[in-house]
């Protein structure tokens, strides 16, 4: 008998309900909050969350039953417990203790971080790699060692997604601004200096972003939004193989939405060439945002026995991947 | 004779000389790259020199190129092989002197500290950088303490040893080392 477990998704931007099993995503159902100005409001964000969360879990139901699957035979509800924006955590925290008790079936609070990475290793032939982590609020180099996947290193402030809408924004771009920062900086005609902080392991992108703006009043679009690249993603780089160096290990994995940049993936892709490392990407459904990767993490938890159940089922903003106890490897 | 190559440079040793050069880093532009190798090459040089100005033997430098550094080779031998709760108390010492100076080594282990004429030298400031916090000096001691656990028996004894002689030479001590347990908790410069 296969394992299914349906999955959802709502630390930030994108409501996502999925039914995975050991082999594939059986059914994934997707509502995305738009801003219509500006960046992500964490309360109209929830209150986005909110009113699709019923009709986003009965059109999954209603998938799977096309499918011969019975709802209550489901194995598990799980949920992303954290870390995100409080008020979205608690509205799909709420959703999925309702689903839990309406079917029967125990709930499991998975970590979102840990979730975009074990749904690369499924999606992807990487087995044991250095992760770099790229969202909207996250930046992180982590790697399996001793039973907890460890944060190697991180953003010392905004994560670097954060830090293109802000400058995207300033430059009076719309929301999301990665891609069209991208798509200027295709057209550059020079590099613009700006801050390159690593320190240890760590790097910074509120200076640089604060440069970066500065430097629109005096360069062009396309230059600022080329070197804002170029150097952002040259710190995470470095990050990453001082990791890779550290940890003896061989592959690299992209995960989170801001992997969707053909600029990072080409840089990583360089680096780990010039190392004799693999690197690995999987395809962009399970890079930003998606409901199959917390299924997909419920069910490794479900199968090792990590329950989490009613009682423990509370948010946690700032749930840290390093304070997992990793039962699944 | 190629010494070491890490993720960053590569270090030779011609006669009593070391040349450390930062290489060149294929997915970084150029001239971004060159920026940084020339700002990290001369930064690692003051430093050292700054750590020498502090009363802590380092090598001596020679010279300063755009990427390179010639350096005083130091014929000696890692503490890692020889290390007892003396050498770890002058030790103690010689990071409390760093940490009031407000440096960090980045790179503390028993194979960058080595002993020369009953002296010990510092070596290695490829990660070094300057920082008065807390939290930089707690990382800075934690990571010269897991080259105690993880290659000398004895290591609770180095520990303490280490402990008398950083509060000597360091007003905070007692803070840094409180830090160093939650660090240990985090396990994260594992």
């Amino acid at each position: 008998m296969k394992t299914r477990i349906l999955g959802i998704e709502g630390t930030a931007w994108n409501l996502s309900a999925a039914v995975v099993d050991e082999d594939d995503v059986i059914s994934e159902v997707t509502e995305t909050y738009q801003p219509d100005t500006g960046g992500i409001h964490p309360r109209e964000a929830s209150q986005h969350h909110a009113k699709y969360a019923s009709t986003v879990i009965q059109k999954l139901l209603e998938n799977i039953k096309s499918k011969g699957i019975d709802p209550k035979t489901l194995d598990a509800v799980a949920f992303s417990q954290g870390p995100g924006l409080g008020p979205c955590l608690r509205t799909v925290a709420t959703a999925s203790r309702m689903l839990s008790l309406t079917l029967d079936i125990p709930i499991i609070g998975v970590n979102h971080c840990i979730a975009h990475i074990e749904v690369g290793k499924w999606k992807t032939p990487a087995k044991d790699p250095v992760v770099l982590y790229v969202s909207g609020a996250n930046s992180q180099v982590l790697a399996y060692r001793k039973g907890k996947y460890r944060v190697f290193g991180e953003t010392l402030d905004v994560g670097i997604g954060n830090a293109l809408d802000k400058f995207a924004r300033s430059a009076g771009l719309n929301h999301p601004g990665g891609p069209r920062i991208e798509k200027h900086a295709k057209n550059f005609e020079k590099y613009v200096p700006l801050p390159y902080v690593v320190k240890g392991m760590d790097f910074s992108f509120s200076g640089l972003t604060t440069a970066a703006k500065d430097a629109l009043e005096n360069e062009t679009m396309e230059d600022v939004c080329y070197s804002f690249q170029e150097t952002a993603f040259a710190m995470m780089v470095e990050v990453t193989e001082r990791a890779l160096a550290h940890t003896g290990k061989n592959e690299v994995l992209l995960a989170g939405g801001v992997g969707a940049n053909m600029r990072l993936r080409e840089m990583l892709d360089i680096m780990c060439n010039d190392r004799g490392a693999s690197f690995y990407v999987p395809e962009k459904r399970f890079m930003g945002d998606n409901g199959a990767m917390i299924a997909y993490l419920g069910l490794l938890m479900y199968r090792s026995g990590s329950i989490t159940g009613l009682k423990d089922s509370h948010v946690d903003p700032n749930f840290r991947p390093d304070s997992v106890e990793v039962t699944w490897i | 004779m190629y010494l070491t190559q890490g993720a960053e440079a590569i270090v030779k040793q011609e006669e009593d000389i070391i040349i450390k050069e930062r290489i060149q880093k294929r997915y970084r532009i150029k001239v971004l790259d060159d920026k940084i190798r020339k700002e990290r090459t001369r930064a690692e040089a003051r430093l050292i020199s700054e750590t020498r100005r502090l009363g802590i033997p380092t090598p001596i430098i020679y010279d300063i190129q755009n990427f390179k550094i010639e350096m005083e080779y130091i014929d000696g031998e890692p503490l890692k092989n020889v290390i007892n709760p003396e050498l770890s108390k002058r030790t103690g010492e010689l990071t409390g002197l760093l940490h009031s100076g407000g440096i960090i080594h980045g790179d503390l282990t028993t194979s960058n500290l080595i002993l020369k004429d009953g002296r010990i030298y510092f070596i290695d400031f490829g990660l070094a950088f300057i920082d008065r916090t807390i939290e930089a000096q707690g990382v800075d001691v934690h990571v010269l303490f897991q080259t105690f656990e993880s290659t000398h028996e004895d290591h609770e004894k180095l520990i303490n040893a280490f402990y008398d002689g950083y509060k000597q030479k360091y007003i905070h001590a007692d803070k840094v080392l409180k830090r160093v347990k939650d660090i240990e908790k985090r396990g994260r410069y594992a």
